[in-house]
């Protein structure tokens, strides 16, 4: 059996459903804006599952009271960086909080490779495993090329 | 039972199958569409925004004409829309020209109200920013700045006051220059999301319009504040006096009149804000006289009453009378 078909990358919100539109996009953010969270956008060309901080595109948005400026952000990331991952991240600056609420996946590079697992064999029956991903040896801006 | 029939179907979709169909985002079932000017009055309670701005609102007669042609053009429009023709949205961007202290910002802060009763902008809050907060110090500032303004104006109204500061002539490497270009883009392409409102003099803003055509021929609406008459004047600081529980005497409205008289021709001059001020400074005179008697027992009307001794304590009764 296969575990993920797709060989889409699954992290965070929604990563099982099909790609949100923009408009599914921007009611997430609405969402969100309504509870006082902070957006932001980040990209990455390695997604490997242990590489938890991507990179920031701008800073954090604070005091925004649309989606469409997040958006803006967004779209603007895409021009930048069209073979990237790129992720929404909205922040809850709630005392005692303090952190991620949201993160979903809005751009993916077209082509999606996924991750291999290697098993190295140690003393006794030991196992490592490794989670290698078939992109991660090229060099960084040349990876999801075409 | 139909959560066991959603999860049975797979939710991913497989490379080359045909895409699941994503469900529409649910739509509120709206009222029935308006026939009448009023029904959309009603439906969106702009009607009464615009009442409270004319009664909130000393004079200004030719501004208050424009924003009522404007929410007619609005309300049509709405008409239009609800029998299905075009619906393109209109070009809403404002330029507000007077002297300081003619209730430009205060209009603004109405308008966006009013466009957010009527569903020309989602949220209908006002962005209030000058040249600083959308020009940076060096290469590569600007831009960043001025889409951390426009990101924070979306769904609003973003008010550029003294808009002409943007542009600088005498030097040609100005970085307004570029804020400029991108808010002309925004200005063009999103005019659903974001309304902008210039303010300024008048003679500066022509000016500042001569050298950015560009600007001029998105702006649909040139509003001119005109300065108050001193009625008007004396009016609006009664209105204020009134928000804060205070009172002129008939002296003290006697030497209010003198005092705006007096005031008028000097400089800096600054319409309801020079009133504002003066009234302040009044009530800080009132406030010393009650308390060089401290034994004294005040009635409410005693702390209550501006007189004419606390007007004419003023540095502009200290000239010499206007002549004429
Ligand atoms: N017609 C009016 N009736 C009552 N109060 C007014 C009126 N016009 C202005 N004011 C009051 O005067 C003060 C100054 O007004 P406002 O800030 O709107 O002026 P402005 O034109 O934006 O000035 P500036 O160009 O200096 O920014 C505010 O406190 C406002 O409440
Ligand atoms: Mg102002």
């Amino acid at each position: 059996m296969m575990t993920n078909p797709t060989g889409r990358l699954t992290q965070g919100q929604f990563s099982f459903l099909p790609d949100l539109t923009d408009a599914e996009i921007g009611l997430q953010v609405e969402y969100g804006l309504g509870r006082g969270y902070a957006w932001s956008v980040e990209y990455t060309d390695d997604p490997h599952p242990r590489n938890t901080y991507w990179e920031m595109f701008g800073m954090p948005m604070f005091d925004l009271k649309d989606a469409a400026g997040v958006l803006l952000e967004l779209r603007s990331c895409r021009q930048t960086f069209p073979d990237h991952y790129i992720r929404l991240v909205a922040f809850d600056s709630t005392r005692g909080i303090e952190s991620v609420a949201m993160s979903f996946i809005v751009q993916r590079p077209r082509r999606e490779p996924g991750f291999s697992l290697s098993r190295e064999e140690g003393p006794g029956r030991t196992l490592r495993y490794t989670i290698r991903g078939h992109e991660g040896d090229k060099p960084e801006g040349e990876r999801y090329r075409e | 039972m139909r959560h066991r029939v959603a999860m049975a179907s797979p939710l991913y979709s497989l490379p080359g199958a045909p895409a699941p169909e994503t469900a529409a985002p649910a739509t509120v079932p709206a009222a029935a569409p308006p026939r009448t000017i009023g029904e959309v009055l009603a439906q969106s309670q702009a009607g009464a925004v615009i009442d409270e701005l004319d009664a909130a609102l000393v004079g200004l007669a030719p501004v208050k004409a424009r924003i009522r042609d404007i929410a007619a053009l609005l309300v049509v429009d709405r008409l239009r829309l609800a029998i299905g023709l075009e619906a393109q949205t209109p070009s809403l961007h404002m330029c507000f020209t007077g002297n300081p202290g003619t209730g430009k910002t205060t209009v603004a802060m109405r308008i966006a109200e009013i466009l957010h009763r009527l569903g020309y902008v989602r949220k209908g809050h006002l962005v209030a920013v000058t040249r600083d907060d959308l020009v940076g110090q060096y290469i590569g500032h600007t831009a960043p700045k001025t889409k951390e303004v426009l990101k924070k104006a979306m769904g609003g109204v973003l008010f550029i006051d003294e808009a002409y500061y943007l542009y600088r002539p005498e030097n040609e490497r100005d970085y307004g220059q570029e804020a400029i270009e991108i808010l002309l883009q925004v200005m063009e392409n999103q005019r659903d999301d974001l309304v902008v409102i210039l303010a300024g003099y008048r003679e500066r803003m022509e000016a500042f319009f001569r050298s950015n055509p560009g600007m001029r021929s998105r702006i649909a609406h040139h509003i001119d504040f005109p300065d108050y008459e001193p009625g008007d004047l004396l009016r609006i600081a009664s209105l204020m006096l009134e928000a804060q529980h205070y009172r002129l005497d008939d002296g003290a409205r006697a030497a209010f009149e003198e005092y705006l008289a007096r005031r008028i021709r000097q400089p800096h001059f600054a319409n309801a804000r020079s009133v504002r001020n003066a009234l302040d400074r009044a009530r800080l005179r009132q406030a010393s006289r009650l308390f060089a008697e401290p034994d004294r027992a005040w009635t409410a009307a005693d702390l209550t009453t501006i007189t004419a001794a606390d007007i004419r304590a003023s540095r502009v009764f200290a000239d010499p009378p206007p002549a004429g």
